[in-house]
C-alpha cells in the first residue's frame, strides 16, 4: 500500500540491526582477544613442572605453582565451608519466615554486601581475624571470600525456595511431616540443584579474586603448614609475578592466568549443566 | 448414648468456624463422618468445602493468616484441644489434593514410602509395604516394572493414585479427598471412583466433589454446603431424591452453582 513508508521502515530496521551487530562485535572481540592471548602466552609456559613444583628463585628452571594451585583450592574450599551453610540457612530463613521487618533488614544488608568492593571485605577480615591472630592465614582468606559468596548464596537460595510449589510443602505436611523436616527434605531438596548452580557461580566468582586475599591469606613461597598459615594462591601469585622484572616469572604468571581461566570456565559450564538437569528433572 | 455415637461417628465437627485473615469462611459447621463410610461434600465454588476438610486434619492453619475455632472430635478426642500435636493428627487423617502432587525428586517407590521416610519412621519390610499400598490404590500392575522411575513420569491419573498410595502407607484412619478427580480424564476418574469403593469399609472417607454424579456413585452420605454453612446433610439417596431444603434442590437441579 504505502510503499515509501514500507521502504523507510525496512531501512530503519536494517540500520538498527546493523548497529546491534556492530555493538556485539565490539563487545565480543576484546573477550576473544584476551582469551586468545592468554592461551598463547600461558600455553607456552605451561609444563608438568608448573603443576608439580614449587616456586623457585628467578633464573632457576623447573619452577611451578603447585602450592598456589593447592592454596586456591584450599581457600575456595574454606570459603564454601563458611559461606554455603550460612548462606543457605539465611536463604531458608528469608524464604520461610522472612515476611517481617527482620527479613527486610537481612535482605537489605545482603544486597548492600553484594555491592561491597571485594578489597573492603579483605580489610574487614584483616581487622577482625588477621590482627588478633597475629598472622595471615588461609582461614582469613577463606572468610574474606566467604563474605563475597554470602549474598549470592543467600539470595539464590531464597529465590529458589520460593519457586518450589506450595503443593509439595502441603503434600509433606499432610503426611504428618513436621515443618522443619518438610523444609529440609522436601523444599530444600527440590530446590537443591538450583542452589548448587548458584553456589558454583559464586565459587567461580571468588576463585578469581585477588584483592581480598592480599591482606588475608597473603602469599607463601612454599607449602603452607596448615590453614592457620599464610597461603599461596594463583591470583596473588599472578599479581606478584606479573610485576616481576624476570621474564620466566612473567611467563609463569601467564600460565597461572590460563589455569585460572580454565577453572572458572569449567565451573561456569558445570553450573549450566546443573541448570539443564534441573529443568529436565522438573518435567 | 454419647459413647455409642462416638463409636458410630469417626469424626465429629461441632460448631466449627474458620477464617482467612478477617474473612469468615466457615460459619459454625456441625457434622459427623460415619465410621468406615464415604461422605461426599458438595456445593458451589467458594462455599467452604476445601476449608472444611482441611480443618479436619489441621491443614487449614498452615495457610498464613488462617485460623480455626470450634471442636473436631476424632474418636471422641478434640484435635483442637491444647496439647494436641497437629503433626500426629495428620498421620491419622490423610489427605489427597485436587492436583496430583507426587514428590518430583523421588522415585515411585520412595513416593509411597515418603510419609515414613520423611518422618524418620522405619518399617520392617518396605518392599512389601510398597506393593501392598500400590495394589490397594490399583496402580501396582501399571508401575511394578518401573518403581525406580521418577513419580513425575506418570500420567495425571497414575500420579493421583500414587498420592493415594502414599497416604495409605501411613495407615490412616480417615482419608480426606479434595476434588481428587477434577484434574483427571474420565477413565482415570472411573479408576479413582472404583478405588474409593474398594477403600470403603476400611477407611472413613470424606470426598469433596463438583460432580453430582460422582457424589451419587461413590458416597453413602452427602453434605451440601452453601456460603460457609451446612445446608443439608443426610444419606445420599434421600438427598438426591427428596432434598428437604429448597436451596439443595436448586443446586441439584442446576438452577445455580
Ligand atoms: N488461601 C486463601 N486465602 C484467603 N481466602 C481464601 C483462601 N482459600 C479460600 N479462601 C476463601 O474461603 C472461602 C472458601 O473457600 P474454599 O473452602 O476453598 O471453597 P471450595 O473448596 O468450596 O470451593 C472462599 O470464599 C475463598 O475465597
Ligand atoms: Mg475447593
Amino acid at each position: 500500500m504505502d510503499l515509501a513508508g514500507y521502504r523507510r521502515r525496512r531501512l530503519v530496521d536494517l540500520a538498527v540491526r546493523g548497529a546491534c551487530v556492530a555493538a556485539t562485535l565490539v563487545a565480543v572481540v576484546p573477550l576473544v582477544l584476551i582469551l586468545g592471548y592468554i592461551v598463547v602466552k600461558g600455553g607456552a609456559a605451561l609444563s608438568p613442572a608448573f603443576f608439580l613444583e614449587l616456586p623457585k628463585p628467578a633464573g632457576e628452571t623447573g619452577a611451578g605453582m603447585a602450592n598456589a594451585i593447592v592454596g586456591t583450592l584450599t581457600l575456595v574450599g574454606l570459603a564454601c565451608a563458611f559461606g554455603v551453610p550460612l548462606g543457605v540457612f539465611a536463604g531458608i530463613y528469608l524464604a520461610e519466615f522472612g515476611d517481617n521487618w527482620l527479613g527486610t533488614v537481612i535482605r537489605f544488608c545482603s544486597d548492600v554486601m553484594a555491592g561491597v568492593p571485594s578489597i573492603v571485605s579483605g580489610l574487614f577480615v584483616y581487622a577482625l581475624v588477621v590482627v588478633p591472630m597475629g598472622r595471615n592465614s588461609a582461614i582469613a582468606g577463606g572468610l574474606a571470600l566467604a563474605m563475597l559468596m554470602l549474598p549470592t548464596v543467600t539470595r539464590t537460595t531464597e529465590e529458589l525456595l520460593k519457586l518450589v510449589p506450595n503443593a509439595l510443602r502441603e503434600a509433606a505436611l499432610a503426611l504428618g511431616v513436621p515443618e522443619w523436616r518438610t523444609t529440609l527434605w522436601v523444599v530444600l531438596r527440590t530446590a537443591a540443584p538450583g542452589i548448587a548452580t548458584g553456589v558454583v557461580l559464586a565459587v567461580a566468582r571468588v576463585t578469581g579474586e585477588t584483592a581480598p586475599l592480599l591482606f588475608t591469606s597473603l602469599n607463601n613461597n612454599g607449602w603452607a603448614d596448615g590453614i592457620d598459615q599464610p597461603t599461596a594462591s594463583l591470583t596473588v601469585q599472578i599479581y606478584q609475578y606479573a610485576g616481576s622484572p624476570f621474564e620466566d616469572q612473567q611467563a609463569q604468571a601467564w600460565a597461572a592466568a590460563l589455569v585460572l581461566v580454565v577453572v572458572v570456565l569449567v565451573l561456569n559450564i558445570s553450573a549450566r549443566i546443573l541448570v539443564r538437569h534441573r529443568v529436565a528433572g522438573a518435567r | 448414648m454419647e459413647a455409642d455415637d462416638d463409636k458410630r461417628y469417626k469424626v465429629r465437627a461441632i460448631d466449627l468456624h474458620a477464617w482467612f485473615g478477617t474473612s469468615h469462611s466457615l460459619k459454625g459447621i456441625t457434622m459427623d463422618l460415619v465410621d468406615r463410610h464415604v461422605t461426599a461434600i458438595i456445593g458451589p465454588s467458594g462455599c467452604g468445602k476445601s476449608t472444611f476438610i482441611r480443618c479436619l486434619n489441621r491443614m487449614h492453619e498452615v495457610v498464613s493468616g488462617a485460623r480455626a475455632e470450634g471442636t473436631v472430635l476424632l474418636d471422641g478426642e478434640n484435635i483442637y484441644a491444647s496439647g494436641i500435636d497437629a503433626v500426629l493428627v495428620r498421620r491419622r487423617v490423610g489427605m489427597v489434593f485436587q492436583k496430583p502432587n507426587p514428590f518430583p525428586t523421588m522415585t515411585i517407590r520412595d513416593n509411597v514410602l515418603a510419609g515414613l521416610k520423611l518422618n524418620g519412621l522405619r518399617t520392617r519390610d518396605p518392599d512389601a509395604l510398597v506393593e501392598r499400598c500400590l495394589r490397594q490404590s490399583a496402580l501396582w500392575e501399571e508401575v511394578k516394572e518401573q518403581l525406580h522411575k521418577s513419580g513425575a513420569s506418570l500420567s495425571g491419573g497414575q500420579q493421583q493414585r500414587l498420592c493415594i498410595a502414599r497416604t495409605l502407607a501411613l495407615e490412616p484412619e480417615v482419608i480426606l479427598m479434595d476434588e481428587p478427580c477434577s484434574a483427571l480424564d474420565p477413565i482415570a476418574t472411573a479408576k479413582i471412583e472404583e478405588l474409593i469403593h474398594e477403600l470403603r469399609g476400611k477407611y472413613t472417607i470424606a470426598i469433596v466433589t463438583h460432580s453430582m454424579q460422582q457424589a451419587a456413585r461413590v458416597s453413602d452420605f452427602t453434605a451440601f454446603f452453601y456460603l460457609g454453612e451446612l445446608i443439608e446433610y443426610g444419606d445420599t439417596d434421600s438427598i438426591f431424591t427428596k432434598p428437604s431444603n429448597p436451596r439443595t434442590e436448586d443446586y441439584l437441579t442446576g438452577r445455580f452453582g
